[in-house]
């Protein structure tokens, strides 16, 4: 049965769909893979009775021609999306055992096209992490370690529970969500295919939020091509959700391995930082390598201000955090811890629901949008945000398709090697794909190779806004070159 | 701001006159059948929790979004105050923590309101019209209400007022009085009613007000201001005002100074006593909502709403002066409701008006008042008090006996042309009868014939007396007549 696990989600959709396999047969081996790799702490609830229930009903629907898009894919879920009488906790403390009486907009989507439930994953505390540590349920161990050695490795974060879960083979594709590169940058240090869609391509309605004006849902998986299906169903215009584009969702297959001939390909040089390991300059060179070679341009391009970009995200992210958790109060779900007062019972709830990275964002996010501090940090972030975005229009402007960068600093690293003593270590992971959280772009990372340890690399594609139809196209002319990535089991 | 009041309305102090400024922040409940953010019911009275959708009990991943409607009536609310309505408006979020503030935020506009600067002119009883500046409208969220008498320990919250619209009408510090101040929200009320934006309903909360007040000699700049909370009915309005005024007064006479403050009125000692001081108070961390779009209209909306407003008082008031030749004061006593100024309209057709604005005025005004009731759950309908008039009129019957019509009416009810007939209620103009109550009278009652003729005003005797053996039935204008020519005065 294991084999029916390496499946692509495109090649078990084929096969579901000529009756070669069955949905059932498809989840349980799921079920199975994911119960015997406890000891990556991917999932934080394993559903294998409604992946079974939901896969019966798939095999109906197959039987009686009226398969969806997604029928009897087994897929994850991000903790962060609410799903219906199944429990979601956003990995923190404060939320206990909330059960949603609703379903997000994009996973009802995901079932509206016949995709099958297997449990919810991992991921850093309300997404607030680079390394899927600051999770309640504990840190999630990725698939890959380097080679020759044991120590256990972050599968990045925070979307680190759906990444790793799909670099396993225990699913065929997962939800996650992105605020500052929380699909891009798990996917890159697993060898998978993570996209964050253009802001308002996906409903954020039913997914807890982090920072409204950030926050985006998107798919990691094992292919480009799977990814382009799974955000198909994913995405869409939603009543329910104000900043929802209601803009048609293409059939973003057909652009997998569409040529990409004639494309400029913007290079930014100040993604070029100083020290930056030469194995990730190495892969670099690569991508625009092979881009070349499949007929694109490649032309030098300059976002000048690209390095206010973290300072000004670490506002405003922690910003909208503080007031988007205030709702987390003890008052009328999750968890409370008695007080005196009212006052006492908010302090102690909040001290002791969020973990210590939620607290000094809320702190952070508090104090930038202060009487007297307002100007000086919130709404200055905010003009540089502005610029972000301008010094992209501008490119893109000039004729510039897409841009090639690499989606992280540096490999995975070791579960408690950073941030420990500085948390500013952990936020520079998200260096090269905050830009695009800021100026509200798609943006994919795709495995382009690995490090001297064995480790995957990632390349980054950042294209213009609701064209991610490009990205899918340059994407897997990247994959066609660098090939596939997995990881040797472990567990 | 510079607004000079009338020296009558100063209060005296121990020092001399000072003058009260009074600015007014009026909370008006928008009439919607849902709420601002999401689509539970704004109706009153459900149990507790009942009108509570999973956006107003702030689930986690829930989003707010706006209703049409509400905005709406918060643009043709602001075209009924004379404002500019503001064709981009941006929602921020004011965020402390209160138990039935789910969110923990209210959603608000804070920098960039619907509706900006408008006017209100305002009746005063001596007849006075003062212009009182808007300074703004925008809109926001409710809160749901805390319980505290359901538990020893604990408090309850109920959260069906959680996300209802509000309109927060900030007034600029144009008042001078609590007179003014009081005539200024029953003005505000009188137009959001005839707008159908705003029921109006003081007691079950739909508009409430918080009145900052300060006080200074005539000629000086503003002094100090105490903002007074939730003053919810306009009897204690005039008293927080009063009493406000008089206490700061009272400090800065014995040396002390105002301290700025938000204070809480006391209806049942008619006093105002602090609740925190500025720096206690809040810091809201106002930033835009980032769950929602700026708020964007096109001045094509904003000219169909226009053209839509109904007739409002002020114009309604000119028209009933210059149609009906009401005195200025009587026309905004008239149109002051809505359905007043319709049973009025209705009264009216055909009939002498001001006699009509008397009747609408003082007798039925006078009677609704003293037995508790309204225009709608009036006992005589318009069309009856339109045949009363008519009566009196075509002299069918005087206005003494008119006022006994009334009272059939108002207690029996029919129709008032045959009540007269089958009660015989009809004037006597027949001279021959009259004559003879006359000739009667002047003939035993030489010494007032005498005192009649030096003096016509004398002649009222003989009218009064007349009128009594008549029963009230004979014309007065023929009896006059008669009279006049049998004593040749």
């Amino acid at each position: 049965m294991t084999e029916l696990t390496s499946l692509t989600l495109a090649d078990a959709r084929d096969r579901l769909r000529s009756k070669d396999i069955s949905a059932v047969e498809l989840a349980s081996a799921h079920v199975d893979a994911v119960a015997k790799a406890r000891a990556l702490n991917a999932f934080v609830l394993e559903t294998p009775e409604q992946a079974l229930t939901m896969a019966k009903a798939s095999d109906a629907r197959i039987a009686k021609g009226e398969a969806g898009p997604l029928e009897g894919i087994p897929l994850a879920i991000k903790d962060l999306f609410a799903t219906e009488g199944v429990r979601t906790t956003a990995c923190s403390k404060i939320l206990g055992d909330f059960v949603p009486a609703y379903e997000s907009t994009v996973s009802s989507q995901l079932w509206r096209d016949g995709a099958v439930l297997l449990g919810k994953t991992n991921n850093d505390e309300f997404a607030m992490g680079s390394s899927n540590e600051t999770s309640h349920f504990g840190a999630v161990q990725s698939p890959w370690r380097r080679e020759g050695s044991n120590t256990p490795l972050v599968p990045g974060g925070s979307s680190g529970g759906s990444a790793a879960a799909v670099a396993a083979q225990l699913c065929l594709g997962a939800t996650a969500t992105d605020t500052g590169g929380s699909i891009r940058q798990p996917a890159a240090f697993t060898g998978t295919v993570g996209i964050k869609p253009t802001y308002g391509r996906c409903s954020r309605w039913g997914i807890v939020a982090f920072a409204s004006s950030l926050d985006q849902a998107g798919p990691i998986t094992k292919t480009v091509r799977d990814a382009a299906i799974m955000l198909r169903s994913m995405a869409g215009p939603d009543a329910k959700d104000t900043t929802c584009a209601d803009i048609a969702v293409p059939d973003y297959e057909a652009s997998v391995g569409k040529s990409v001939k004639g494309l400029r390909i913007g290079i930014p040089k100040e993604y070029r930082l100083d020290g930056m390991p030469f194995e990730i300059e190495k892969i670099w060179t690569q991508g625009c390598d092979w881009l070349k070679a499949a007929g694109a341009e490649l032309v030098d391009v300059s976002l000048p201000h690209t390095k206010y970009a973290l300072p000004a995200y670490y506002i405003v992210a922690p910003a909208e955090a503080s007031s988007n958790l205030a709702r987390y109060d003890g008052v009328r779900y999750g968890l409370r811890v008695p007080g005196r007062d009212i006052t006492d019972m908010y302090e102690k709830t909040r001290a002791e629901g969020f973990g210590a990275e939620v607290r000094r964002r809320v702190m952070i996010g508090t104090y930038v949008l202060s009487a007297g501090y307002y100007d000086a940090y919130y709404l200055r972030a905010q003009k540089v945000r502005t610029l972000i975005k301008r010094d992209f229009e501008q490119c893109f402007a000039q004729g510039v398709h897409a841009m090639l960068t690499p989606a992280t600093p540096s490999a995975s690293f070791g579960i408690g090697e950073k941030g420990g003593a500085d948390p500013v270590e952990m936020y520079l992971n998200d260096v090269f794909t905050v830009t695009v959280n800021m100026a509200g772009l798609p943006g994919i990372a795709v495995p382009a190779g690995t490090d001297a340890q064995g480790l995957p690399l990632g390349l980054q594609l950042i294209g213009r806004p609701f064209d991610e139809e490009t990205l899918f196209a340059l994407g897997s002319a990247i994959e066609r070159e660098a090939g596939h990535f997995v990881a040797k089991p472990w567990w | 701001m510079n607004v000079q009041s009338k020296p009558s309305k100063f209060i005296t102090g121990a020092t001399g006159d000072w003058e009260v400024v009074i600015g007014m922040e009026v909370h008006a409940q928008v009439s919607s059948k849902s709420k601002l953010f999401s689509g539970a019911s704004t109706a009153f009275g459900g149990a507790p929790n009942s009108h509570v959708s999973l956006v107003d009990a702030a689930m986690p991943g829930m989003l707010p979004v706006i209703n049409a409607e509400c905005v709406n009536q918060a643009v043709r609310t602001g075209l009924g105050l004379n404002a500019r309505i503001n064709l981009r408006s941006v929602f921020d979020r004011k965020n402390y923590f209160y138990p039935d503030l789910p969110q923990g935020y209210q959603i608000s506009q804070y920098k960039q309101p619907v509706v900006g600067e408008g006017v209100v002119v305002v009746d005063l009883p001596d007849g006075e019209a003062v212009s009182i500046g808007i300074e703004r409208l925008h809109l926001e969220q409710d809160a749901g209400k805390s319980v505290h008498d359901k538990h020893p320990q604990m408090s309850a919250v109920d959260l069906n007022r959680s996300g209802v619209a509000l309109m927060e009408i900030v007034s600029k510090p144009d008042l001078r009085s609590s007179e003014e101040a009081k005539a200024f929200l029953a003005k505000l009320r009188s137009i959001m009613r005839y707008l159908g934006t705003c029921d109006g309903n003081m007691e079950e909360g739909s508009l409430r007000a918080d009145v900052n007040v300060s006080v200074r000699k005539p000629g000086e700049p503003l002094g100090t201001r105490c903002e007074i909370k939730n003053v919810n009915s306009l009897r204690f309005i005039g008293q927080a005002i009063e009493h406000e005024a008089r206490r700061q007064i009272d400090i800065i006479e014995d040396g002390g100074v105002i301290v700025q403050e938000t204070r809480l009125f006391d209806p049942t000692k008619g006093e105002t006593r602090s609740m925190r001081s500025k720096e206690e108070a809040h810091d809201y961390r106002y930033f835009p909502d980032p769950d929602l779009l700026p708020l964007e209209l096109t001045a094509e909306a904003v000219e169909a709403l226009k053209a839509k407003l109904p007739e409002l008082p002020d114009e309604k008031k000119a028209r009933f002066v210059r149609d009906f030749g009401l005195s200025s004061y009587d026309a905004g006593q008239l149109v002051a409701e809505r359905e007043t100024a319709d049973y009025y309209e209705t009264v009216v057709k055909g009939r002498d008006a001001k006699l009509a604005a008397n009747w609408v005025i003082n007798e039925l005004f006078g009677r609704l008042n003293k037995e508790g009731k309204t225009i709608a759950t009036s006992p005589m309908s318009a069309q009856q008090l339109g045949g009363l008039i008519a009566l009196i009129s075509d002299k069918t019957i005087s206005g003494k006996i008119a006022k006994d019509l009334f009272e059939i009416l108002w207690t029996e009810g029919g129709e008032p042309r045959a009540l007269v007939e089958s009660r015989g209620m009809a004037q006597v103009t027949d001279l021959g009868a009259i004559g003879s109550i006359v000739d009667d009278l002047i003939a035993q009652n030489p010494d007032k014939v005498a005192q009649a003729k030096a003096n016509p005003k004398a002649m009222m005797w003989f009218v009064g007396q007349v009128m009594k053996s008549s029963g009230g039935k004979a014309s007065p204008q023929a009896v006059n007549d008669l009279l006049k020519s049998k004593l040749g005065v």
